[in-house]
């Protein structure tokens, strides 16, 4: 179109001066991004680069090696194993079932499990390494490796867990560890971070539990940058763990070894003592359990199996049992009636067989009666009349009194997860707990161990210890940490006057020794190894007058969870003791011709330092004794180092 | 003035042309690109692949298409600006049915060495073919609705396109760009005013449609739009680009972390940042002083270019370079204001920083057909 040279001029000024206020406005703009800029990157610079090294920056916590726990003599209880495996990385591997398939061709792989991984590894980031397969032998791991090119994505890889070598025989004491539970954090009111460490595991049962916190050291921190998917691009700070504490318990691993062996069979407890200073030697429970498989993934099966099984292995019975301690519980009554000078060592008391009360009897075990009794024929022959008489003039709480003091009714403190109180009655606990007021029955019954009266066989050994020693022993399993001696003090003395305790010895030294004994089928040839104790048969039932004039029915006859509970206490040499025990066989039905022997063969173990020689028993023993060890599992254990200079061939 | 006007005697010919280039603007946009090679290499981690090698072709591919361009006299490019339009328009509509879809829109037009975008072409032609159109069209008709009309219809076609692939950022610029050229070319006050209210109107009719059976944009659209009122609402979601954005250029405080040192950006914490989010990677690794040069840089290559417009009395070639001047800024504004917080994310490329074809192939056409009329203006 043509135009005028007036228009045309007007279009120029036109678009110069509408250029010129666009160009302004452009300015304008320009100036507030500068301005934005500046606020961003000069005003608010140090709140953005925090920001962005919280971004970047991933404090990543290094588990600690656990504690390591040895026996007394160094031997190792619980350790940490290499444990090989074989992770996926998603983002390295092409055909995630091929790679899959032919490492299953390498290693065995449950199908099962197999496909669970296969969901893992495609529901997890592509960067994160996904577990295949765990504990693989060092052959297995060896042959991933050779496969190396074939398998994209597959890599080695090596880390701590815990491992119990000797496996069932200590897990009463050692216990073990497990994944950490959900409410744990919770519960123990622990806030270790260390907790939510993948895989990290806790103690939650015994020593690994009691002492979780000395075992489980400290976590290193490694300061890492993450990118923004969260994949770690390098290690910025490292700060290494410490490990935890190792541990050196009282347990002597042979003697251990040889009471979970000579209960085997039984559903029983024993524990074994030293009565010079309260360290145990060996607590047993048995049936017993292999704490490894707690280690792992547990299958419902297996541990359905351990929870309803009659003999209840997953109970710790030497601490955590509770039973009658029956005749074991005589020298309490007597040593509770010396110390109040109602009794004297010659004064005798006639056994008829039964003493009445009222118009209730009161039977002694041995229906004919003993006859005429002192104090110390009263132990050796456990006579229960002797003590109806004694019991009703010592009254229950000064029986209930001593109890406590010989650490019977008291809970013992120990680093094990189930330590129970026990109960020595008192006329306000029965008021308290039954409603109902004290009888003096209920006295004549707790004279013979029955009735309210309940201990547990770590009770039983600290009175024995006790008792032997004369000292108030306090029962100790953790021997040294890191080096460090973890028991203190030495005991004081029991306050209790040592003739009446000779008295009580001399008692029990007859039961064994002396020809009239209840427990005279384990006496020992050698004077050396020479031992004392009682024996306990606590009924688990009632005898109803009628059972009673029908004849007593034999434990033989009766089904096996209504026989009598079958204990023993010793302590050994007689001559300066050395080694206390007890033994409870539950439904063992005798304390002597069942329990006896138990206790005879680990004070003979505690005092040998092995398997004791053939020669200390009865000959006419000596063939089932021999066959008896032939057919005990004993782990090849190191032998310790005798301590002074003895023979080390023998 | 016409072209016919000219006289030969005044304008340049042969290799004296090169004597007569805009050589500030040159380097000025050499400059920039530099920055931009910079920064690629540092995003991809301190390598030149996969994004500092093809984009320097292609810088190298754009310049001598800015020269060849350049040494073409600006009446011819008058002349073929509604041929370029057509062109680009029908490049368009090829998209809409045959394009390639990356990102969740069809933009692409998969050419081997390099993926076409028409709708950064028809940013380009439509600045031409409006330029032209005001040439002819006599000043005392502009503001005659009649004559009004036609330049919308013009901008709206190819902005519907672009919109239905569906790529915001380009419409809007595309939209702003063209109304930008009517502003210069004088149509009346009026016109820009009742258009400004029409938008504030459009937008209250938006927001009033959201979640209604006539819902008048993507829910995606809406979502970018809550969270560029309120990024923190939404941070690990999609209002984890701008806030991530922010740190990294804020973290870079005044002097910046240092050349390939940007924690946000290295990590990949900074989302697109080798394209729409480059920004915050030189900002990070260059502070508050890169970020302000980088911006200083363009204004002048904006100032050049203003400077030519106001130099040749032609009024094509006035509202040619105008037009790339405002198209040229609102790339980079949109851009910054969105990585800073200023305006939503609607996926507009840094202007010849971003890594990217097309853009940098028709921005330094554009600076071309800038050169042309400098080159080629009346004495």
């Amino acid at each position: 179109m043509k135009r005028s040279q007036k228009e045309t001029e007007e279009e120029a000024t036109q678009v110069t001066r509408r250029g010129l206020i666009l160009g302004g406005l452009m300015g304008t703009t320009a100036g507030v991004l500068a301005l934005r800029m500046r606020y961003l990157q000069v005003e608010r610079a140090s709140d953005f680069r925090m920001l962005a090294e919280d971004n970047r920056i991933s404090d990543r916590l290094i588990p600690p090696d656990r504690g390591l726990i040895f026996d007394r003599h160094g031997t190792l209880l619980a350790g940490n194993e290499q444990n090989y495996r074989i992770t996926m990385i998603r983002e390295d591997v092409d055909d995630v079932d091929a790679v899959l398939h032919r490492l299953s061709q390498i290693v065995l792989l449950d199908p099962a499990r197999l496909a669970r991984v296969r969901d893992e590894i495609m529901n997890t980031p592509a960067f994160v390494p996904v577990t295949i397969a765990d504990r693989l032998s060092w052959e297995e791991l060896s042959a991933v490796a050779v496969n190396a090119p074939a398998l994209p994505g597959i890599t080695p890889e090596f880390g701590l867990s815990r491992v119990y070598p000797l496996g069932p025989d200590f897990v009463h004491v050692v216990g073990y560890v497990r994944d950490v539970p959900d409410s744990y954090a919770e519960r123990s009111g622990d806030p270790d971070p260390v907790l939510r460490i993948p895989d990290f595991q806790v103690g939650l049962l015994n020593v690994e539990e009691g002492l979780e916190q000395a075992l489980r050291g400290r976590a290193g921190i490694k300061r890492v940058e993450v990118n923004a998917r969260g994949r770690v691009m390098r290690e910025l700070d490292r700060t290494e763990p410490t490990p935890g504490s190792d541990l050196q318990l009282t347990i002597d691993a042979g003697l251990q070894n040889y009471t979970e062996a000579r209960l085997n069979g039984e559903s029983a407890g024993a524990v074994v003592m030293d009565c010079r200073s309260g360290e145990i030697l060996a607590l047993a429970s048995a049936p017993s359990f292999d704490p490894n498989i707690f280690v792992r993934p547990l299958s419902a099966a297996t541990y359905n199996g351990l929870l309803n099984d009659p003999y209840r292995p997953l109970a710790n019975k030497a601490t955590q049992g509770l039973y009658p301690p029956g005749s074991t519980y005589k020298m309490i009554v007597a040593l509770a009636a010396l110390e109040q000078g109602l009794v004297t060592p010659d004064e005798t008391v006639y056994c008829g067989g039964y003493t009445e009360l009222g118009n209730r009897r009161f039977h002694c075990w041995r229906r004919g009666g003993h006859g005429r009794l002192s104090l110390e024929q009263a132990l050796e022959q456990s006579c229960d009349v002797y003590f109806y008489d004694l019991a009703q003039r010592v009254g229950i709480e000064a029986m209930s009194a001593m109890a406590r003091r010989l650490g019977c009714g008291v809970q013992h403190d120990l680093p094990l997860s189930s330590v129970a109180a026990g109960l020595a009655p008192t006329m306000a606990w029965k008021r308290a707990n039954r409603g109902a007021d004290w009888l003096i029955g209920d006295t004549l019954n707790a004279s013979i161990g029955q009735g309210f009266v309940l201990a547990s066989p770590l009770q039983l050994a600290v009175m024995t210890a006790r008792i032997a020693s004369g000292r108030a022993l306090v029962p100790q399993v953790v021997k040294t940490v890191d080096g460090i001696d973890h028991i203190t003090d030495a005991a004081p003395p029991l306050d209790i006057a040592r003739e009446h305790l000779d008295i009580v010895r001399s008692g029990m030294n007859r039961v064994i020794n002396a020809a009239r004994g209840t427990a005279h089928g384990i006496r020992v040839e050698s004077e050396e190894y020479r031992m004392a104790g009682k024996s306990g048969t606590s009924q688990v039932r009632n005898i109803t007058a009628a059972e009673r004039a029908a004849g007593v029915t034999s434990n033989e006859d009766l089904p096996w969870e209504r026989r009598d509970h079958a204990l023993f206490v010793a302590f050994g040499p007689v001559a300066s003791p050395r080694y206390a025990c007890s033994v409870v066989v539950e439904h063992g039905s005798g304390g002597s011709s069942v329990a006896g022997p138990i206790a005879r063969d680990l004070l003979l173990r505690a005092q040998v330092g092995d398997v004791p020689p053939l020669t200390l028993y009865p000959s006419s023993q000596r063939q089932r004794i021999d066959e008896m060890h032939e057919n005990m599992n004993l782990l090849p254990l190191a032998r310790p180092a005798p301590s002074s200079g003895g023979s080390s061939q023998a | 003035m016409s072209f016919l006007e000219y006289t030969l005697k005044t304008t340049p010919t042969g290799l004296r042309k090169f004597l007569y280039f805009n050589w500030p603007l040159v380097v000025l946009v050499t400059t920039v690109a530099a920055f931009g090679f910079m920064v690629l290499y540092s995003v991809a981690g301190g390598s030149m692949r996969p994004w500092v090698e093809p984009q320097l072709q292609r810088f190298i591919l754009g310049m001598v298409a800015m020269f060849i361009v350049a040494l073409v006299p600006i009446w011819f490019w008058r002349n073929v600006s509604g041929l370029a339009y057509a062109v680009a328009l029908l490049l368009l509509l090829y998209v809409e049915f045959f394009g390639s879809t990356g990102g969740g829109a069809q933009r692409w037009i998969d050419l081997g060495f390099i993926r076409l975008q028409p709708s950064e072409m028809a940013k380009i032609t439509l600045v031409m073919l409006l330029a032209a159109y005001y040439d002819w069209l006599p000043p005392r008709r502009q503001s005659h609705p009649l004559y009004v009309l036609v330049p919308v219809v013009l901008i709206l076609v190819p902005v519907y396109l672009t919109l239905r692939q569906p790529d915001l950022g380009t419409a809007i610029l595309m939209m702003l760009g063209g109304g930008a050229i009517m502003f210069l070319a004088g149509v009346h006050w009026a016109y820009f005013a009742s258009v400004i209210g029409l938008g504030v109107g459009t937008v209250s009719a938006v927001f009033a449609s959201r979640g209604t059976e006539w819902q008048l944009i993507r829910d995606y659209q809406f979502r970018r739009i809550d969270i560029f009122l309120d990024p923190s609402a939404e941070p690990l979601g999609d209002g984890y680009h701008i806030t991530q954005a922010q740190i990294a250029l804020g973290a870079g405080g005044l002097t910046g972390r240092g050349y390939m040192q940007g924690t946000q950006s290295q990590l990949n914490y900074v989302p697109e940042s080798h394209t729409d989010f480059i920004f915050t990677t030189l900002a990070e690794e260059f502070g508050f002083v890169g970020g302000a040069s980088l911006l200083l840089l363009y204004m002048l290559i904006i100032a050049f270019c203003v400077a030519t417009a106001l130099q040749t009395r032609d009024r094509y070639a006035s509202l040619v370079s105008l037009g790339v001047a405002v198209t040229f800024f609102f790339y980079f504004a949109v851009n910054m204001a969105m990585v800073m917080g200023l305006a939503p994310v609607v996926g507009v490329p840094l202007p010849l920083v971003s890594y990217g074809g097309s853009a940098m192939l028709v921005l330094l056409t554009a600076f071309g057909l800038v050169q042309s009329a400098h080159i080629h203006r009346p004495r």
